[in-house]
């Protein structure tokens, strides 16, 4: 301990063979991490309280009689601690034979095979062959309620989802029952986990098989899945997730940690809130023409005669509805087209709003917001002005019987009217599918929804986030960003945004929120907008 | 009611009052010096109490014997946070039932130690956490704290001194693993009785988060002898490291069986042949277990020379634990009593821990597949390999308390696994 008045906040030690330095207060778990060393461990999770019992972090630490577990033990000043020593190893052998005698290891056909942390340790340190030639005792499954089923054989009782009900839900609906070997983890009641909003992170955190999405079962295995990184567009959080997908098609959704934003955690609204990714139905290729005039067309065609439609406008009034599901990007470009044709007359969104909010309560941070759209945020930025009901309708009376120019992006226009855009002298409708409303578009442009481009977001703590195509698009729809960064080039003659990086560089160039950021910048985790919040 | 077995050699310090029905009130504990430790300790103050008891050299009887003074000594001087007394009264280690006579026969004998106890420590507050079966313990006991709350000696301004002192009586709901220190806590808060991880240990965060002391109930029995007499009187018995007198436990085999207080450092064999009243039906011991079953079976051979102190005990390869003496005879089917242990072990493995939960499961099962006939040599080799495993891998001890006995009966008795063995390939091959 140096004793010259000024207190040592960092500890060194060594960690097999190499020297590492870590704030005071760092369990030498987290330690061998820094130095990219795993230590197994089933238990610990870093968003729970560690009760050390699951016994395979154990580590050698010189000095210590007994080996130390590694998730609870405090790095201090001068330990030497070895992870890979005999003793060590031997134990770690011998924890995982105890997990696998009366494991089923029916991997074949369980959901977590591929990514399960039990098939990942003793793949890597595990006997050839168990010893164990006993009967193993049977739970069965057991439904949990909600989205949640119980494999109970496969389980390795760590708890982590008894503590996560306890400690971060804080809704304690979990508990160990019986004791030894008998011990299994059970519902209070009936009901189990029905209703409990925050409940699929359980299955998140289980590192076996043991709690599996009803959702996901049988689905997929882990190992054809493809991982995207995107942001939940369940509400405005914006929480940080992973498109896990197969087939081009959205599978299920996981939260991605970001300790800004939602942790390690996710609502089971926002997770169950995929399906509409996957949907048929969609716009397809570009469509021009009113009415019974409507006829498909290339995008070279749709352009070059819209282009002209707008270069002829002359300064006309422009009313536009944009949506709070488009990116930035994508809304940026919507208003720099308005304002490029004519004098931007109305410029508004409409967005669904839920009667309350439901917070996470051991981790604040998170909350499922009364916004259940994810960029309301990024459009208030953008200059677009909120209207309509929390039901997402009404509030277009001024746009519907619009005599200039009407451009829609987004905005499916559920409770308009046929005669939508009817008095429009040029009604301009981007969308992912066609509605009833856009009778009157002399243009219908198919655009891709979040999943299918980049883009970002920015979310109710005024934090810019990004997210990356998980999809491929249908048919000819592009990006908006795309479309409408062409149009907005052609109009100014500097040209088409090549990337929807090359589309916020040009947007933060307009727009005093985001000056000075970069797409590098905001990385896979996002950035605070200060000035916009300040 | 004459108590069931006396021996003239017996040294009666904890023991005076047992089979004495008078002894149950606080005039009758009075007559045998009751209430007079406490006083003195009030008298001398917390520090000469605690000093008395560290010289003393009393040692925890609930089986680790760490010493009783320097345990009481790592409580924070600074009484601002509430401070507890936990009286272990949970005892559940087979083959042991000395506390249950303490408190059944002496209660005013325990609640003087709790208050001894609770004073040294600074406590206001004691809980007394009782054994879920016993029954008549709880009722004697109930009955006893009732009677020192009316006279005063418990609650608030103890005898006239100013000093507040609390006890509650609480009944466990019959669980081995609330009898480890810190399951023991747990179970009183109300959560799962599963032992917690030191550190922090009990004297900085215990029960309710607060510094906590827990001692055995014979420890605390002992400590109003030692505060009346003084720690040097004490020493007068037993060894240098291992002083005073302790309760003998003796189960199984021998004529008479019994509870018997003797020095510590009195020769085992004594106490089978002589105090006990020598083997059943005149057979051969054949294996010991000293301390209660979590302890390394002796043999016979090892008995021979062995002493019951500490370090006798550890010199003859087991450990003295609670001094609960297990006498088997050349009749007893070693590898039964292991099994029948493992599945002890197993039923109250509280089931955290993986090598404890998962490995006294499978020593049973394997056990039992033996002593059907059908185990194998490698099943020995099996079973060693997990007790090894089981041993330090864990929060507590209860797995390493099963690793011992089946180690020791492996290397100690391994013809009578084999026998089991053979016996079982014979019948195959038939």
């Amino acid at each position: 301990m140096p004793d010259n008045g000024r207190k040592a906040d960092t500890v060194t030690l060594t960690i097999d063979g190499r020297e590492v330095t870590v704030p005071k207060g760092t369990s030498l778990l987290h330690a061998a991490e820094g130095l990219g060393v795993e230590v197994p461990h089933y238990c610990y999770h870093p968003g729970l309280s560690a009760p050390a019992q699951c016994r395979i972090c154990l580590v050698e630490v010189e000095g210590a009689p007994k080996l130390q577990p590694s998730c609870v033990t405090m790095a201090e000043d001068g330990q030497v601690v070895h992870t890979e020593s005999p003793s060590a190893v031997r134990m770690r052998k011998g924890v995982l034979e105890f997990y696998l005698v009366n494991h089923p290891l029916d991997c074949p056909i369980c959901d977590m095979s591929g990514e399960c942390m039990l098939q990942d340790y003793v793949f890597e340190e595990g006997r050839e062959k168990g010893r164990s030639r006993e009967p193993k005792r049977v739970f069965g499954r057991d439904d949990f309620g909600g989205d949640v089923l119980f494999y109970g054989d496969r389980c390795v009782m760590c708890t982590r989802c008894v503590r996560f009900m306890d400690e971060v839900a804080r809704d304690p609906r979990l508990t160990v029952v019986e004791r030894g070997s008998r011990a299994v983890i059970d519902t209070f009641f009936e009901h189990g986990l029905e209703g409990a909003s925050y409940a699929g992170n359980i299955v998140d955190i289980c590192p076996v098989g043991a709690l599996v999405s009803k959702d996901f079962l049988h689905k997929a295995r882990a190992w054809d899945l493809d991982h995207t990184e995107s942001i939940c567009p369940g509400c405005s959080q914006g929480c940080n997730i992973e498109l896990h997908t197969r087939d081009n098609l959205v599978q299920r959704l996981k939260p991605r940690e970001n300790q800004e934003v939602n942790g390690h955690w996710m609502c089971d609204y926002g997770r169950a809130n995929y399906e509409w990714m996957n949907h048929p139905g969609r716009l397809e290729e570009p469509e021009v023409g009113r009415g019974n005039d409507r006829r498909p067309a290339d995008w070279q065609e749709a352009l070059a005669s819209l282009f002209q439609r707008l270069s002829d406008a002359g300064g006309a009034g422009v009313r536009i509805v944009g949506s709070p599901l488009a990116s930035n990007e994508a809304l940026a470009g919507l208003a720099a087209l308005g304002g490029e044709v004519g004098s931007i007359e109305a410029c508004v969104f409409r967005s669904p709003r839920a009667p309350d909010e439901d917070p996470l309560p051991g981790f604040p941070t998170l909350v499922r917001r009364r916004d259940l759209a994810p960029n309301v945020d990024g459009a208030g930025i953008l200059g677009f002005e909120r209207v309509g009901g929390d039901d997402a309708a009404g509030g277009l009376r001024e746009v519907a019987g619009h005599d200039g120019i009407i451009l829609v992006l987004g905005d499916e226009l559920r409770d308009q009217s046929e005669d939508f855009g009817a008095a429009a002298s040029l009604f301009v409708y981007l969308g992912t599918a066609d509605s009833p409303a856009a009778r009157n578009a002399d243009f219908v442009l198919p655009v891709t929804t979040f999943a299918e481009e980049e883009g970002s977001f920015v979310n109710v703590l005024g934090r810019v986030q990004r997210f990356r195509q998980g999809l491929q698009a249908p048919g000819y729809a592009r990006p908006a960003w795309l479309v409408l960064g062409a149009l907005v080039g052609a109009l100014r003659g500097d040209g088409t945004p090549a990337s929807a990086a090359d589309a916020f560089e040009r947007m933060a160039e307009a727009h005093a929120a985001f000056a000075g950021l970069t797409w590098e910048a905001i990385g896979t985790s996002g950035t605070r907008l200060e000035a916009a919040h300040a | 009611m004459a108590y069931p077995y006396r021996h003239e050699k017996e040294t009666r310090v904890l023991s005076e009052g047992f089979g004495d029905p008078a002894a149950r009130t606080v005039a009758g504990w009075k007559k045998y010096g009751g209430y007079q430790g406490i006083a003195r300790a009030l008298e001398i103050g917390r520090e000469a109490t605690i000093e008395e008891v560290k010289r003393s050299g009393l040692r925890g009887r609930g089986g680790a014997g760490f010493p009783t003074g320097l345990k009481w000594s790592f409580m924070p001087k600074d009484t601002r946070r509430p401070h507890y007394l936990l009286c272990n009264a949970d005892e559940s280690e087979p083959g042991t039932f000395k506390d249950r006579e303490i408190i059944r026969w002496t209660p005013h004998q325990l609640i003087e130690g709790c208050l001894v106890g609770s004073y040294a420590i600074g406590a206001s507050h004691c809980y007394i956490y009782l054994r879920g079966e016993f029954f008549e313990s709880t009722r004697v006991m109930a009955r006893a704290l009732e009677e020192a709350y009316e006279e005063g000696l418990v609650g608030k301004d103890i005898m006239g001194s100013g000093v507040d002192i609390d006890m509650t009586l609480h009944v466990g709901a019959g669980a081995y693993i609330c009898g480890e220190e810190t399951g023991m806590m747990n179970s009183l808060e109300g959560r799962r009785g599963e032992p917690r991880i030191k550190p922090p240990f009990p004297a900085a965060v215990g029960a309710f988060g607060m510094p906590t002391t827990i001692n055995n109930v014979e420890t605390l029995a002992a400590t109003p002898h030692i505060a009346r007499h003084g720690g040097e009187w004490y020493r007068q018995w037993g060894t240098d490291k291992s002083p005073g007198t302790k309760l003998f436990c003796v189960s199984g085999h021998v004529n008479k069986p019994g509870n018997y207080e003797f020095p510590l450092g009195f020769p085992l064999m004594e106490l089978i042949e002589d105090v006990c009243g020598g083997m059943r039906d005149g057979n051969a011991p054949k294996a010991v277990i000293p301390g209660g079953s979590s302890v390394p079976i002796m043999s016979a051979d090892d008995c021979r020379d062995c002493t019951l102190c500490y370090e006798g005990v550890e010199a003859a390869g087991s450990m003295l634990g609670c001094a609960s003496v297990i006498v088997m005879d050349e009749t007893a089917d070693i590898v039964k009593q292991v099994r029948r242990m493992a599945y002890f072990y197993s039923h109250e493995s509280c089931g955290q821990c993986t090598p404890c939960r998962e490995g006294t499961t499978w020593a049973t099962r394997i056990l039992r597949r033996i002593e059907d006939g059908r185990g194998t040599e490698d099943d020995l080799d099996t079973l060693i390999e997990i007790s090894e495993q089981m041993t330090g891998t864990t929060i507590c001890v209860l797995s390493d308390s099963l690793a011992m006995p089946i180690i020791s009966s492996i290397e100690k008795f391994r013809d009578d696994y084999l026998a089991l063995i053979r016996r079982g390939e014979r019948v195959g091959a038939a």
